[in-house]
């Protein structure tokens, strides 16, 4: 390869240090401010020596937020829960709904199919505002407002068309041959969809799983408008949460830390897959 | 080649064979179909005067909502804002997400490690990452305040003040969403063919000639799917700038969704919010149309190299 000068070496260096830091800096200060109390948060000028505590976690876990003003009830708990029951449930139907749309788009073309998947991708893109104001006053006609159900079915509009599209590609590369000869072998497209092209496109699916749960979990603006208080997930409730205590800086970002943890974790688990779903399956990574 | 010489073992299959693929993707479409009575419902809000406070009043005022826009001040202000952040938010994250993606373009150990963190701010959610820069660039404590006052801005208020909201909201979407683009860039330069680049270094070819003249205009689908994607997701930003200001200091971060949100729960003014969210979304349409085309040549391109 090319000769590299020492020169061009501590540029690519300080270039790569400079980007670590801004991308690493505000993770890292919040991680730190977890552990500290408004005390030691609001020392001018700023330092990371401080005495650990982990009072912050213990009041979002047990509730009970212990202010000079007394004690608050607070339900940060519950909207982590929330984020994982909606998550997991929308990443359930989704895959439900899905896996077989995606089976028929990619597999079995049909008159209409491109049109009908194309506007399925469309959804991804249309501003969501436009069909959750609608809603929120169908929702309430239809009793539906302040339900997880209607919640789990508008997040199938961020959910379904990455899994459609990602798995859709795994079902493509399978070749037909081999489910073609699991056919003529005498059985039925059922049993060959099940176990061929499942367990071949299953690599696909947790991958499609994993970052539509990661999706769903970030999502802000569905919750905003249609959840109520105690269906509220962590983006939401976060939010609501500086209002309600206040000052208490270390809470916040205690609770920050503990909503963004679970996504770290499925993306480091699933990174292999990242660029695939970022892309809604257009480049492998 | 078999099959010809035998018949079809199974019974009843020929029948459900033509409605199969139909059957199969049915459940997704209905779904989805229950999605698109709103958005007519939408349609239909936007031609009409329509306020929450005043239902007696509500009426088709057909086109009235759109043509008042003409004369509509903070229409053009949500416009003006909106194109300023995409164009801000695109440009700055197309710039240094190219940039980080030649600097991690050699497979290494340390280049993943690094590539790999470089995801987590992505995979934050923006709202809580809204939150995060709230907590760094409050005036009390905040660390980025302190810094500011470091170099010499003494009481450098960010997105409190109406100079450097813009400025603030943008560093939290770059901060975001410039792994994105590093990432696709970085997935697009690594599966780049080796020849040209082997034969220009043969040759003794300058690198900025390289650069111009060989990585950038391969790149080109790459680049093109990344943006696109990224200008039809800025222009809608609700979750930073809403979890930031809520639209303030004044109008000054009224971008499209976050001005027909206040229209309808404060205002309470459906038609206006309507009519805001259909002319997003003709740009949204019209954007993503290109989009899908690029995609399209990019995913048959990716898939043809396997």
């Amino acid at each position: 390869m090319r000769h590299t000068s020492t020169f061009e070496r501590v540029l690519r260096g300080t270039a790569i240090t400079l980007v670590i830091l801004f991308f690493m800096f505000p993770i890292f200060w919040i991680f730190l401010m977890s552990f500290q109390t408004n005390e030691t948060i609001l020392r001018v000028p700023p330092s990371v020596v401080f005495q650990p505590t982990f009072s912050n976690y213990a009041a979002l876990i047990t509730g009970k937020l212990e202010t000079a003003a007394g004690s608050l009830e607070i339900n940060f708990m519950r909207n982590l829960w929330n984020s994982l029951f909606l998550s997991t449930a929308s990443v359930a139907v989704g895959l439900l709904l899905g896996i077989p749309a995606a089976y028929a788009f990619g597999r079995l073309k049909f008159r209409g199919s491109e049109d009908i998947a194309f506007t399925l991708l469309s959804f991804r893109f249309a501003p969501p505002l436009l069909v959750l104001l609608p809603l929120t006053i169908y929702f309430q006609k239809l009793g539906l407002a302040d339900t997880y159900f209607g919640l789990i079915w508008v997040y199938q509009l961020i959910v379904l068309p990455l899994i459609l599209w990602i798995v859709r590609g795994y079902f493509e590369d399978i070749p037909a041959d081999i489910e073609y000869a699991y056919r003529i072998a005498g059985h039925s497209w059922f049993a060959t969809f099940r176990k061929v092209a499942l367990p071949l496109a299953g690599p696909g699916i947790a991958a499609a799983g994993l970052l539509a749960f990661i999706f769903a979990w970030n999502n802000f603006i569905f919750a905003l408008v249609l959840a109520s208080a105690d269906k509220q997930p962590v983006t939401v409730g976060a939010l609501a949460f500086v209002t309600a205590s206040g000052i208490q800086y270390g809470q916040v970002a205690a609770g920050i830390v503990l909503s963004i943890l679970p996504t770290f974790a499925l993306a480091l688990y699933a990174q292999r897959y990242l660029v695939e779903g970022l892309s809604l399956g257009a480049v492998k990574g | 080649m078999a099959d010809i010489a035998r018949p079809k073992p199974r019974k009843g299959f020929r029948i459900s064979r033509g409605l199969l693929p139909y059957l199969l993707s049915l459940p997704a479409l209905l779904a989805c179909i229950g999605i698109l009575v709103p958005f007519f419902t939408a349609v239909a809000y936007s031609l009409q005067r329509y306020r929450l406070s005043q239902p007696w009043a509500r009426r088709w005022n057909w086109g009235e909502n759109y043509l008042n826009f003409l004369s509509d001040s903070s229409f053009w202000n949500t416009l003006k804002v909106s194109l300023t952040y995409a164009f801000l938010t695109v440009g700055v994250e197309l710039l240094l997400g190219l940039g980080i993606a030649l600097l991690l373009q050699k497979r290494s150990r340390f280049n993943n490690f690094v590539s790999i963190m470089l995801l987590m701010p992505l995979m934050t959610a923006p709202a809580l990452a809204s939150l995060m820069w709230k907590l760094m660039t409050n005036p009390g404590f905040g660390i980025l305040s302190y810094f500011a006052s470091l170099i010499g801005l003494e009481d450098f208020r960010w997105a409190s003040s109406p100079q450097t909201a813009m400025l603030t909201v943008v560093l939290v979407d770059v901060w975001v969403y410039t792994p994105f683009i590093m990432i696709l860039l970085l997935a697009g330069l690594r599966s780049l063919p080796q020849q040209p680049f082997e034969a220009a270094a043969l040759d003794g070819v300058p690198r900025l000639f390289v650069f111009w003249r060989i990585t950038l205009p391969m790149l080109t689908p790459f680049l093109l799917t990344a943006t696109l994607f990224r200008v039809i997701e800025s222009i809608q930003q609700f979750d930073i700038i809403y979890a930031m200001t809520q639209g303030g200091p004044g109008d000054r971060l009224t971008v499209f969704q976050v001005e027909a949100y206040l229209n309808f729960f404060q205002s309470t003014n459906v038609g206006r919010s309507a009519a805001l969210l259909m002319i997003l979304w003709a740009i949204t349409y019209f954007l993503s149309n290109v989009f899908i085309k690029n995609w399209l040549k990019l995913r048959e391109k990716q898939r043809g190299d396997i």
